[in-house]
């Protein structure tokens, strides 16, 4: 059922203008683009934060379904496609409810335009969650407008008639239309009241739940056809790549572009404007060279002669700022949780068992760095560019150009990895700046370098716990301090302090059953761009107490697995919002997403039995266990190493168990896990970006390795919790990152007796 | 003057003679299919074959493609069913897919000069293309499909 996207919007545009592409997908005889009719967040079976989202949801298939004459059904992604395959899941919840036949189902990608589609921003491990029920409305309303349609026809009642395969059949006669014999009479009917729409029964779904659609861009990628960031090429488009200013802060204090312009093919330097820190997604300004394509653009840089000006940040060292944090963990900091009398529980405890870990900070590195292409002319923009929000780019876009709504217009191609690094736009932005200031168009790529040295990073962070255990061995007491520079230092003055965004990813949102619980934030400011990275703060905070789980079971002699148990207590509902200063709960309501220890303790004890744990294990192997309540799903990951007497360090397999509610693409959840693992990896072994005089240490994939192949899990195994359709969908993208370096750091535990306290793991273990 | 021969029809190029071959193939001959991903030869998003072998056109000079025959992804197969294609397809690799066009030009020049290659050839030669998007276990899947026919 492969097919190929002709229709993907970076290959049409560059000869037609946005009104063309409208008309091109919304043939003749097809549902014709009218005002959304459905009330946002109608019929919702679960409540999400869907519609707190900005520009919220839209389930109007006057807006998402358009059928031509001949069947073809154009469904409408309005999401971005990063990898995690949402293209094509959410597409075919519409195309199952609306009984549409897959194999005649196409998939355009939609520009930004929040207003029209509601929120694109593809991030948060957002998009089955927050929309797999407005699309289910959307396919059920066009379902619901065909059978009308067919009904009026045929002069018969509406109940008369149904949809089954891509045509409407009178259940009395045998008489059937085809879709597109329909197209044009639907296509004219308003769309339906929230109250005469059906969902289907699940038990009739063809493609939800399945898992055999392939990804529709599978062909393209397959035959190097599939567009991406820098495949867009427009007549008279100029190549840029620009020398950004190796300290945060820091600006252009002149430029000698002299060498650069003796260069054959060299067409311009230019300086290009940076904003003052903080400055969210506005480009960090420098020196562009324009050149007759990217190569000799990079050659150009590579012979710039720039002067910088001073910078704060160059004060910024990431082996002091480390002992900074620590000497922090050490001190009382804010207290965000309290449960109970931590104190007390500390003084009469027979024992206290304590750790300290560190993550470092780390870039996305995906695949494809950051480049976009603009042309900005005639007091108008339009953008081509991977990027995670299509509608914040717009929106950043109008600000920064100062142009109105309509004026914009960004296209969205498929990007080559994202992990967060594409939700922030500045690379867009430069693009439409330089555009502007050449009056051409223009495409600017980011290298290697740039994209590690420039990132806007996962925060460093430590963090420290402490338990107080009774006489009887009992874990009467958890203190949890977590330091690290925030993320809204990008937004804002730099608070220096985590967040409710931040600490509710694995710290206060602990589901453990213990009488005395303090979670604490300790002071860190940031020098250097903060962001977010897949999993965010789960990763260090889930890293720390998964870690401290495993350590405390081995000082009681316990086994893991069952000390996870025990700490996680019974099954019921841990609600911390009231001990908690402000608990985010991902952005959706605490009643549809609670913290349910029953599905905590349901991944732990499924993973643990897929994974054979506690079987007998070669010697040098080790097995360990880590669970995280990871961005609404439960998740928990066995690892199994194996370490030779070198020290070096290979993983024979892994199993994770995921409890993600209602899903739609099993065989992409699979792949999710799969590449979580290779991610969570890489995390675990190799990833660290340090500063030294505020200026990022490493460049490339020498000094900044990623796993490949030959280290990768020899086996990941996946298992999906079945769970009835009525458990609310929740992330997948994300959540398996965050055990992964736990369970690893434990296994090797379980085979060398080695603790790894600190990220990267390189060769701690060496000899 | 360089002449060279992509996908079988004949390429001329006038610029400095230092540029690499995959900025050529990119920005000039309008051969998006090979992606831009270090630079350095580190990560094997540029492979192409240089009469016939996987090289990563990052680190290959114009001047030293002037008079070869280079492949790109998009000359693979005429109708983009290479027998590596057809697998990575049956196993479903790709993620996001941006270096899934250098693991198929290098898993093809490994399969053209070892049939049935061992785990570890296949390690061995799949070990300079990076995923991100960490997609190992199926690339080496499809790689050995592809080896024993789809």
């Amino acid at each position: 059922m492969t097919h190929i996207d002709k229709s993907d919007p970076a290959s049409v545009v560059e000869n037609v203008s946005r009104r063309a592409w409208l008309k091109g997908v919304v043939a003749s005889g097809s549902l014709i683009v009218a005002a959304s009719a459905l009330p946002r967040g109608a019929m919702a079976a679960w409540k999400t934060g869907a519609d707190a989202m900005p520009h919220g949801t839209v389930s109007d298939p006057h807006v998402f379904v358009a059928i031509d004459k001949d069947g073809i059904v154009t469904i409408v992604a309005h999401r971005s496609e990063m990898g995690t395959g949402s293209k094509t899941s959410l597409p075919m919840v519409v195309a199952d409810e609306m009984s549409a036949d897959w194999s005649r189902c196409r998939v355009v990608q939609a520009p930004g335009d929040e207003v029209k589609y509601g929120n694109q921003d593809t991030d948060g491990s957002r998009s089955l969650r927050h929309f797999v029920q407005p699309m289910r409305q959307c396919g059920a309303a066009a379902r619901l407008m065909l059978e009308m349609a067919a009904a009026k026809r045929l002069g018969v009642d509406v109940s008369e008639v149904e949809a089954i395969n891509h045509e409407v059949v009178h259940r009395h006669s045998g008489r059937s239309f085809g879709f597109g014999e329909l197209a044009a009479d639907a296509a004219a009917l308003p769309t339906p009241a929230p109250d005469q729409i059906r969902l289907k029964d699940p038990n009739s779904f063809r493609y939800i739940g399945t898992g055999s659609v392939p990804i529709v861009d599978l062909f393209g990628i397959t035959t190097g056809t599939a567009t991406y960031g820098a495949d867009v090429r427009l007549p008279g488009m100029k190549y840029a790549v620009i020398l950004r200013p190796p300290v945060l802060g820091s600006k252009v204090k002149s430029v000698d572009g002299s060498a650069a312009m003796k260069i054959r093919g060299v067409e311009k330097v230019m300086e290009v404007k940076g904003w003052d820190w903080p400055a969210k997604f506005q480009p960090l300004g420098g020196v562009a060279v324009i050149a007759r394509n990217t190569g000799i653009a990079i050659k150009g840089r590579d012979a710039l002669k720039v002067v910088w000006t001073e910078s704060p940040h160059a004060v910024y060292d990431s082996d002091t700022f480390r002992e900074e944090m620590l000497a922090t963990s050490r001190k009382p900091g804010k207290t965000v949780r309290n449960e109970g009398d931590i104190d007390a529980a500390m003084k009469s405890a027979a024992r206290v068992v304590s750790a300290e870990y560190y993550v470092p900070q780390f870039a996305h590195a995906p695949m494809e760095p950051p480049v976009a292409t603009a042309w900005v002319h005639d007091g108008m923009a339009e953008v081509w560019a991977p990027v995670q929000s299509p509608g914040g780019t717009h929106d950043d876009l109008c600000k920064t150009l100062g142009l109105a709504y309509d004026k914009v217009k960004v296209n969205v191609t498929l990007l080559g990895g994202a992990f967060g690094r594409k939700s922030k736009c500045d690379f867009a932005l430069e693009a439409a700046l330089l555009s502007q200031a050449l009056n051409a168009p223009v495409r600017v790529q980011w290298t290697r370098e740039d994209d590690i040295q420039h990132d806007f990073y996962h925060a460093p962070a430590v963090e420290r716990i402490e338990a107080a255990l009774d006489g009887s061995n009992k874990v009467i007491g958890w203190r949890h301090r977590n330091v690290a520079p925030t993320l809204f230092s990008t937004f804002m003055p730099d608070p220096k302090y985590q967040q409710p965004l931040e600490y509710s990813m694995g710290q206060v949102d602990l589901p453990f059953e213990i009488a005395n619980i303090r979670c604490e934030v300790g002071e860190a400011a940031a020098h250097s761009r903060i962001g977010w990275f897949r999993s965010v703060r789960n990763v260090p905070n889930t890293f720390a107490t998964q870690c401290f789980v495993a350590e405390l079971a081995h000082e009681l002699g316990r086994d893991p697995k069952e000390m996870l148990l025990e700490l996680i207590g019974a099954p019921r509902i841990v609600d911390p919002r009231k001990t908690t200063v402000d608990l985010w709960n991902y952005g959706d309501p605490f009643e549809t997403y609670p913290i349910d220890t029953g599905r905590v303790r349901g991944v732990v004890e499924l993973v643990a039995e897929k994974a054979g744990w506690g079987r007998n294990l070669p010697a040098g192997h080790g097995m360990g266990i880590a669970v995280q309540r990871c961005f609404l799903s439960y998740v928990a990951t066995v690892v199994e190493v194996a370490v030779d007497d070198k020290g070096k360090i290979s993983v024979p397999r892994v199993d994770t168990a995921i409890d993600c509610g209602f899903f739609v693409n099993p065989e992409r959840i699979v792949s999710q896990i799969e590449g979580a693992a290779i991610m969570g990896l890489t995390v675990a072994k190799h990833s660290a970006v340090t500063f030294k005089n505020g200026v990022a240490q490493q460049g490339n994939f020498n000094d900044y390795p990623v796993v490949r192949i030959d280290e990768a899990p020899r086996v990941t195994n996946v298992h999906i919790v079945q769970n009835g359709w009525d458990v609310p969908s929740s992330g997948v993208g994300e959540p398996a990152t965050a055990p992964f370096a736990p369970a690893f750091c434990n296994a090797i535990f379980a085979a060398t007796q080695k603790r790894i306290r600190s990220l990267p793991v390189g060769d701690q273990i060496s000899l | 003057m360089i002449t060279l021969s992509v996908n079988g029809q004949e390429h001329s190029y006038d610029g400095d003679p230092s540029l690499p071959l995959l900025w050529f193939l990119r920005d000039e001959a309008g051969l998006p299919g090979t992606k831009f991903g270090c630079g350095e030869a580190l990560c094997g998003a540029c492979t192409v074959h240089v009469n016939g072998e996987a090289v990563r056109s990052c680190a290959v000079q114009m001047s030293d493609a002037a008079g070869k025959t280079v492949v790109t992804i998009e000359g693979l197969d005429p109708h983009g069913n290479h027998p590596v294609q057809r697998a990575w397809r049956a196993v479903n690799v790709p993620q996001c897919g941006f270096c899934q066009a250098g693991q198929i030009m290098q898993a093809a020049a490994l399969l053209k000069q070892t049939p049935n290659p061992t785990d570890e050839q296949i390690h061995t030669a799949m070990a300079g293309n990076i995923c991100r998007c960490g997609c190992y276990q199926r690339i080496e899947a499809a790689v050995r499909t592809a080896a024993t026919g789809v």
